[in-house]
C-alpha cells in the first residue's frame, strides 16, 4: 500500500499554506497615492505637515482617503488617479518648493497579511518603467585631490620643522620632494615613515633616492582602498539626497563593485531631467582671497561664474572642500536680504575655524569645480579623423564674501542678491558635495507604456503556455496527468509566494524563467510516470507506483542540481533583468522538485493508495 | 512507449553531421563573428513608438544630416515602432536623449519607449564576464557529473554541452541575430536543460550496464535510449510548447531569448541521444568503469 504518514501530509500542507499566504498579496490591486516629504532632507515629516496637508486638501475640497506618517514621509491614498493628480497639483501650488511630492501606487495588502510580512512581488524597471543608471566614480581625481592636500600639509610641516626642500610637485599621482642635503632628506624620510603608520596599515609607498636627495611618495593599496571607499561612500550619500529631490517613491541607490554606483528610479519618465540632477559632476572649494602678503607662487586667478570679465586672486590652499558641506539652504537676514545658510561637518568646521580666526576682514571665496568635456577632431594612426573627448576641470568663483567673524560648523553668506540667486547658490552648494566626479557608464530607460506592455505579454505567455501543458498532460496521462497539473499550479503559487517573501525582483526575463519552469517542471512527473509504466510490466500496480517514484528520484535530483549550478552562475555574472531570470529559474527548480515529487505523490497516494488495484491506467 | 529504434546504427552519420555543423559554426564564429547586441558592443539604443507608420528612410536621413552617420534604423515588432542604434561615441551618455529630441524637433513626434546606453568599458566587462561565466558553468558541471557518475560520462556530457553551445552560437552568427545578455542567459539555461536530458540518458545507461550483463555495449545504449525516449520526447514537447507561446506572445524584447531556447531544446535533445552515446562508445565504456556498485537509490527509498 502507498500511504504517507500524517507528518508527511502536515509538512506538505504547511508549505502549501505558507506559499498561498505569501502569494496572496499579489492578488490585491494597487491604489493611487502620493508621498510628501520636506525638500530639506535633514527635516522629517511630522504632525504639523500632516495637519497642513489635511487643511489644504479640505479647503480645496479634494477627495482623499487615508493619510498617515511613514518613514519621514506622509502618505495620502486616493480613490482614483484623477483625485491623485488633482491633489498633487493643489498641494504643489500651495506649498511650492517646501515639499517634494511623489506619485505612487500603494499596495492594498490587508493588515493581517502585512503583519505576517506579506507584500506583493517587486517589479523590475523593465516591467514598472523607469530609469536605471550606472555611474562610475573617478577615483584618480579623488586621489589627486588627496595628494594636493598632502603636498600642502608637508610643505607647511617641513617649514615648521626647518626641513629645507628645493622642489616639490605632483606628477602621475606621485608626490615628489627634492632636498638640498642628506640631512633634510633623512629628516623628511623619518617624518614620512612615522606618518605612514595608519590604523589599518602602511599608508605610503616611499621611493628613496639618496644619491639625488629625492623622495617620491605614493599611496599604498590600503590608503587607496580608504580613499576609494570614502569617495564612493560620500557620493552615495550625496546621490541619495539628489535622488530625493527628484521625488521618486522607491528609489534605489547602491554601490556596485569597487567604484560604481547603481541608481534606479522607478516611474521616472524623463531621463534627461533625472540625469541633470544626478549627473551634476561638481565639487566645491572654500579658499581665502589672496592679499598683498601672499607670495605670487601661492595664488591663482579665477573667473567669476556669472561674470566673465571679473576675476579674483585666491590662495592656492583649500580651507575646506565641498565634501564637508552637509547642508545649504536659503533664508533672510535681519534687514530682509537674502542669505545662504551653510552647515559643515565637524572636521570641516574645525578647519574653517582655524582658517578664519586670524583672518577676519579678509574675503572667503567659494569655488565651484565642474568636470566638463570637450570634443576635438583628431587624426588617428590609420589616418581617419575621429572625435576624441577629453575631460577637463573648470573652476569658477560663485561667491566672494567678507569674513565678519570666526566661522565654525554653521555660518551664512549674506549679500547674495535676489532670492532667486540665493536659492541657486544654495542648490550649487548642495550639489557640490561630491567627493569625486562621476560619469555615466550605463543607462537604461523604459517608458511606462513599454513596462505595462511587457507585463501583459509576459502574463499572456505564462497563461497560454500553462494551458497548453495542462491540456497535453491530461490527454497523455489521464488521472496521473491531472495530479501533475495540480502540482504545476501549486508550483506557480509557491514561486510567487517565495519571490514575494524574499523581496526578489520580477523582471521580463524573470517571467520568461517562470514560463520555462512551467515547461520543464512537468519533466520530473514525466520521468516518474514513464518509470511507473515500465515497472508495471513486471510488478503489481502498488509496487510499480512505489518503485517508480523511488527510482526516478535519483535521476530528477541529479538533473536538477546541474541546472541549479547553471542558474547560480547566471545569478553571479548577470545584471538586472538577467539576475531576475536566474532567480525565478532557481526558485522554480527547487519548488518544482517539491511539488512534482511530494505533492504529486500525495495526490497519487490519496487516489490509489488504499485500493487493491488489479491494473493501472497511466 | 515500446520503441526499438537502433539509434547506434546511425551513430557514424550522426557523428559526421555533428562534426560538420560544429566546424561550420566555428568557421562562422571565427570569420564572421557574432552580431553583438548593445549589452556587449556598447553604444546607444532608442525605441520610439509612433501613432502612424513613419518612413525609416527619412529618419535615417535626419540622423545622417545631423552627424549620426553610423546609425541603424529598423522597425521593431510592428511598423509603428522604430529602433535606432548608434555606435558608441567615446562614452557619451546623452546621445539617446539627443536623438529623441532631434527627431521631435524634425516633426517625428512619438512616445519614447526606451533608451539604453552601455559604455564601452561596461560592454567589454559584460563580454568577459559572460564568457568566463560560461566556462565556469561548464567546468563545475563537468566536476559534478564526474563526481556523481564517472569521468567518461562527464566528458560525454561536457562534449554534448560544448556541441550545443557552439552550434547555437554558430546559428546566431550565421543568421546575424543579435547576441545580447538575454541570449547569453538563454544559453546558460540551455546548458542546464541539455544537461537534464543528458543525465537522464546517462543514468539509464549506467543502470543497464550494471543489470543487463548479457548485452553488448551497442545494444545496451540502444536499449537505454529507447527506454528514455518516451520521456525525452514528452519533456522536449512540453518545453517547446511553452517556448513557442513565449516566442509568439512574449513580445519583441524576448524574441532572441526564446529563439535561443527553442534551438537549445532541439539541439540539446539531439545531442543527449547522439553526442553523449557517441562519446561513450568512442571512449569504450566498459563494465569495469562502473564496477563499484554505488548504493544506488537505496538511500532515497525512504523518501517519497
Amino acid at each position: 500500500m502507498n500511504k504517507f504518514s500524517i507528518y508527511q501530509y502536515l509538512i506538505i500542507l504547511t508549505v502549501l499554506v505558507l506559499g498561498f499566504t505569501y502569494a496572496l498579496p499579489n492578488l490585491y490591486p494597487t491604489q493611487p497615492s502620493i508621498q510628501v516629504a520636506y525638500t530639506d532632507s535633514g527635516k522629517s515629516a511630522d504632525q504639523v505637515l500632516l495637519n497642513d496637508l489635511q487643511n489644504i486638501l479640505d479647503d480645496s475640497n479634494s477627495d482623499h482617503e487615508e493619510m498617515f506618517l511613514r518613514d519621514n514621509k506622509i502618505v495620502i491614498k486616493f480613490k482614483s488617479l484623477d483625485d491623485q493628480l488633482n491633489s498633487k497639483t493643489v498641494l504643489q501650488n500651495t506649498l511650492l518648493d517646501k515639499v517634494i511630492i511623489a506619485l505612487n501606487l500603494e499596495p492594498t495588502t490587508p493588515d493581517w497579511l502585512k503583519d505576517l510580512g506579506g507584500k506583493p512581488v517587486k517589479l523590475g524597471l523593465d516591467l514598472s518603467g523607469g530609469v536605471h543608471f550606472l555611474l562610475e566614480v573617478d577615483i584618480e581625481t579623488a586621489q589627486q585631490g588627496r595628494l594636493e592636500l598632502l603636498l600642502d600639509t608637508y610643505r607647511k610641516s617641513f617649514k615648521e620643522d626647518r626641513i629645507k626642500f628645493t622642489n616639490s610637485s605632483i606628477n602621475d599621482l606621485e608626490l615628489f620632494f627634492e632636498f638640498p642635503d642628506s640631512d633634510s632628506y633623512n629628516k623628511a624620510l623619518r617624518k614620512y615613515r612615522t606618518d605612514s603608520l595608519g590604523i589599518n596599515g602602511v599608508q605610503y609607498i616611499i621611493t628613496e633616492k639618496p644619491s639625488t636627495n629625492i623622495l617620491i611618495l605614493e599611496f599604498s593599496d590600503v590608503a587607496l582602498k580608504e580613499i576609494r571607499d570614502y569617495a564612493v561612500g560620500q557620493n552615495l550619500t550625496t546621490l541619495r539626497n539628489r535622488v530625493n529631490e527628484l521625488g521618486v517613491s522607491e528609489p534605489v541607490v547602491q554601490r556596485q563593485g569597487s567604484n560604481r554606483i547603481v541608481v534606479e528610479l522607478p516611474g521616472v519618465q524623463d531621463p534627461t531631467a533625472a540625469k541633470k540632477i544626478i549627473g551634476k559632476t561638481a565639487n566645491l572649494e572654500f579658499r581665502l582671497e589672496a592679499n598683498s602678503r601672499t607670495s605670487p607662487l601661492r595664488k591663482e586667478e579665477f573667473d567669476f561664474k556669472n561674470n566673465d570679465f571679473a576675476t579674483a586672486f585666491l590662495e592656492r590652499s583649500v580651507v575646506v572642500s565641498g565634501d564637508r558641506v552637509t547642508n545649504a539652504s536659503t533664508g533672510f537676514d535681519e534687514s530682509g536680504f537674502s542669505q545662504v545658510n551653510i552647515t559643515l561637518d565637524m572636521q570641516g568646521g574645525r578647519a574653517m575655524q582655524k582658517a578664519t580666526s586670524g583672518n577676519i576682514g579678509r574675503k572667503l571665496a567659494v569655488l565651484f569645480v565642474e568636470q566638463k568635456s570637450k570634443s576635438e577632431l583628431i587624426v588617428d594612426e590609420d589616418g581617419n579623423s575621429v572625435i576624441e573627448q577629453t575631460s577637463y576641470i573648470e573652476k569658477n568663483i560663485i561667491s566672494l564674501a567678507t569674513i565678519q567673524a570666526v566661522l565654525g560648523t554653521s555660518f551664512r553668506i549674506t549679500g547674495v542678491g535676489t532670492p532667486q540667486e540665493a536659492s541657486e547658490l544654495a542648490l550649487l552648494l548642495r550639489a557640490g558635495a561630491l567627493a569625486a566626479p562621476m560619469k555615466f557608464v550605463e543607462e537604461r530607460t523604459v517608458g511606462p507604456s513599454l513596462g505595462k506592455e511587457n507585463i501583459e505579454l509576459g502574463m499572456k505567455s505564462i497563461m497560454i503556455g500553462f494551458a497548453l501543458v495542462v491540456l497535453f498532460m491530461t490527454l497523455y496521462y489521464r488521472v496521473f496527468g491531472l495530479a501533475a497539473n495540480v502540482s504545476l499550479f501549486l508550483n506557480l503559487v509557491l514561486i510567487t509566494g517565495i519571490m514575494s517573501l524574499l523581496g526578489a525582483t520580477l523582471t521580463l526575463p524573470g517571467i520568461a524563467g517562470i514560463v520555462l519552469t512551467v515547461g520543464m517542471a512537468v519533466d520530473a512527473n514525466v520521468l516518474i510516470f514513464a518509470r511507473i509504466r515500465e515497472e508495471l510490466k513486471e510488478k503489481d500496480p502498488q509496487t510499480a507506483i512505489r518503485d517508480g517514484f523511488a527510482r526516478a528520484f535519483v535521476t530528477i535530483f541529479d538533473a536538477n542540481v546541474t541546472t541549479l549550478i547553471a542558474a547560480l552562475i547566471l545569478y553571479i555574472i548577470g545584471t538586472g533583468p538577467v539576475k531576475g531570470f536566474a532567480i525565478t529559474l532557481s526558485i522554480g527548480i527547487v519548488t518544482s522538485m517539491f511539488t512534482a515529487i511530494m505533492c504529486t505523490r500525495a495526490m497519487v497516494n490519496l487516489i490509489y493508495g488504499n485500493k487493491n488495484l488489479k491494473e493501472l491506467k497511466i | 512507449m515500446n520503441t526499438k529504434f537502433q539509434f547506434m546504427k546511425y551513430r557514424k552519420i550522426a557523428g559526421i553531421t555533428s562534426i560538420a555543423i560544429f566546424i561550420l559554426s566555428v568557421f562562422s564564429l571565427s570569420f564572421k563573428g557574432l552580431t553583438l547586441g548593445l549589452d556587449f558592443s556598447g553604444g546607444t539604443l532608442v525605441e520610439v513608438t509612433y501613432e502612424t507608420p513613419v518612413e525609416l528612410e527619412s529618419i535615417r536621413n535626419t540622423l545622417i544630416s545631423n552627424g549620426y552617420e553610423d546609425s541603424q534604423v529598423v522597425n521593431f515588432g510592428t511598423n509603428l515602432d522604430v529602433l535606432i542604434k548608434v555606435a558608441d561615441q567615446n562614452g557619451n551618455s546623452s546621445i539617446g536623449e539627443n536623438i529623441f529630441q532631434l527627431l521631435e524637433n524634425n516633426g517625428f513626434r512619438g512616445e519614447l519607449k526606451r533608451v539604453e546606453f552601455v559604455g564601452p568599458q561596461v560592454g567589454a566587462e559584460l563580454r568577459d564576464q559572460g564568457g568566463l561565466g560560461m566556462l565556469v558553468a561548464l567546468f563545475m558541471i563537468l566536476m559534478y557529473v564526474a563526481f556523481r557518475f564517472q569521468y567518461k560520462f562527464a566528458l560525454g556530457a561536457v562534449t554534448a554541452l560544448g556541441h550545443d553551445v557552439v552550434i547555437i552560437l554558430g546559428l546566431f552568427s550565421i543568421f546575424s541575430w543579435d547576441f545580447d545578455l538575454t541570449v547569453l542567459a538563454a544559453l546558460l539555461a540551455v546548458i542546464g536543460y541539455s544537461l537534464n536530458d543528458t543525465i537522464v540518458v546517462s543514468d539509464r545507461i549506467r543502470e543497464n550496464f550494471r543489470t543487463q550483463r548479457e548485452l553488448n555495449p551497442i545494444e545496451m545504449v540502444d536499449l537505454s535510449l529507447n527506454q528514455t525516449l518516451g520521456r525525452t520526447v514528452v519533456t522536449s514537447f512540453t518545453t517547446l510548447l511553452v517556448l513557442f507561446a513565449l516566442f509568439i506572445f512574449g513580445g519583441e524584447m524576448i524574441k532572441g531569448f526564446s529563439l535561443a531556447l527553442i534551438l537549445g531544446v532541439l539541439v540539446g535533445t539531439y545531442s543527449s541521444i547522439y553526442v553523449v552515446a557517441n562519446m561513450l562508445m568512442s571512449l569504450t565504456l566498459t563494465q569495469e568503469d562502473l564496477a563499484i556498485p554505488e548504493p544506488e537509490g537505496a538511500e532515497f527509498d525512504e523518501l517519497p
